[in-house]
């Protein structure tokens, strides 16, 4: 009888709460215009760490009902295959430019974050944490157990890169003057993963075909240079 | 809805399979994903239940990242000494990254269309 009590009450009130906050921060969000500085993600994470500290409960209390969502990941990135497909052709027909643009777009990502976290003195657990921060969290938290960052630092830092990418984008843009669906998404799957993919979906499905495609290939692509970079750089 | 679910599922299941067997530097997802795009290549259409399932999940993203997000609790100490550092190396970083890509991909695009009017 304990274990029912135990399974229907404590996973499920994480779970509840997760939900409601996030509802709740997206309700917020609208309410300011949709402005990305009070990104729904970021608001919801503040709202439940800020809870979980208060009420003295342990990551892993909260993670055994909040893993629920987070497994959705999973079959949520194998999705991405849907968009991808559905402009299949004309990723057919440009894709010199994409790798072009992709090797160049991952390798700024990681060495101009090395290169100012070295300039602030950032101690190398920290700088191989942040090294990931423009790769999906799946593919962050791979890439930073491997390299000898701190997965879950690397996977909260990626989601603070990927408000960012919200916030700086329409800046960005209006900067250097694009107007192409194609360019906005690209550029915001690579700098930005799956936030910026989300983002760009707002844009048109255009631009969120090219953001996730963006994301599974810089995803990859840091997958095999990242260990590289590293081990050239001397840490 | 209910097959596509499983059609996700299966791919994300053999994607990490392939993983484990090939041990490349790759989450299983990712495999997942080409292995669906392969499918959906020879199939040539996408059944509904995939689209519809597919479509969904995406629609949510931004959401399945919170649990992730909040293990940054398990950092404060690291966070509460260098939090500004932090936030300026990666806003700078995006920054930088988003002009170069955008940037990069435009010159690209144009030199495309220039070679194709010739």
């Amino acid at each position: 009888m304990e274990f029912w009590i135990y399974f229907a009450t404590k996973p499920l009130f994480w779970l509840v709460v997760t939900l409601s906050v996030f509802i709740v921060a997206v309700r917020l969000n609208r309410l300011m215009q949709g402005t990305p500085f009070l990104h729904p993600v970021l608001v919801s994470m503040l709202i439940i760490i800020s809870f979980l500290l208060l009420t003295n409960t342990s990551y892993e209390v909260y993670f055994g009902g909040a893993q629920f969502i987070h497994f959705l990941l999973g079959p949520a990135i194998v999705a991405l295959a849907v968009p991808l497909y559905d402009h299949f052709s004309r990723i057919a027909q440009m894709w010199l430019p994409l790798l072009i643009v992709c090797v160049t777009g991952a390798l700024t990502a990681i060495l101009s974050v090395l290169a100012i976290g070295y300039l602030f003195d950032l101690p190398d657990a920290v700088l191989l944490s942040l090294a990931p921060k423009s790769v999906t969290s799946p593919i962050a938290i791979g890439i930073a157990e491997k390299i000898g960052g701190l997965p879950s630092l690397a996977a909260g830092l990626v989601l603070i890169t990927g408000a960012m990418g919200g916030v700086l984008a329409p800046f960005v843009f209006k900067l250097i003057k694009v107007d192409d669906d194609v360019v906005k998404g690209f550029s915001l799957g690579l700098a930005a993963h799956g936030m910026g993919t989300a983002y760009a979906f707002e844009f048109s499905a255009l631009a969120g075909a090219f953001a996730g495609l963006a994301m599974g290939l810089t995803g990859l692509l840091t997958a095999f240079l990242l260990p590289l970079v590293v081990s050239l750089l001397g840490f | 809805m209910l097959n596509g679910f499983l059609a996700l599922l299966l791919c994300q299941l053999l994607g990490e399979w392939v993983v484990l067997a090939t041990s490349i530097p790759v989450p299983g997802p990712v495999v997942g994903m080409v292995m669906l795009l392969v499918l959906l290549m020879f199939n040539k259409r996408i059944p509904e239940s995939v689209r519809s399932v597919s479509e969904s999940l995406l629609r949510y993203l931004a959401f399945l990242y919170v649990p992730a997000g909040v293990g940054l609790m398990l950092h404060l100490e690291i966070i509460s000494d260098y939090w500004l550092a932090i936030l300026v190396s990666l806003f700078v970083s995006t920054f930088i990254t988003l002009l170069v890509t955008a940037w990069i991909f435009k010159i690209l695009i144009k030199k495309v269309k220039k070679s194709e009017a010739l």
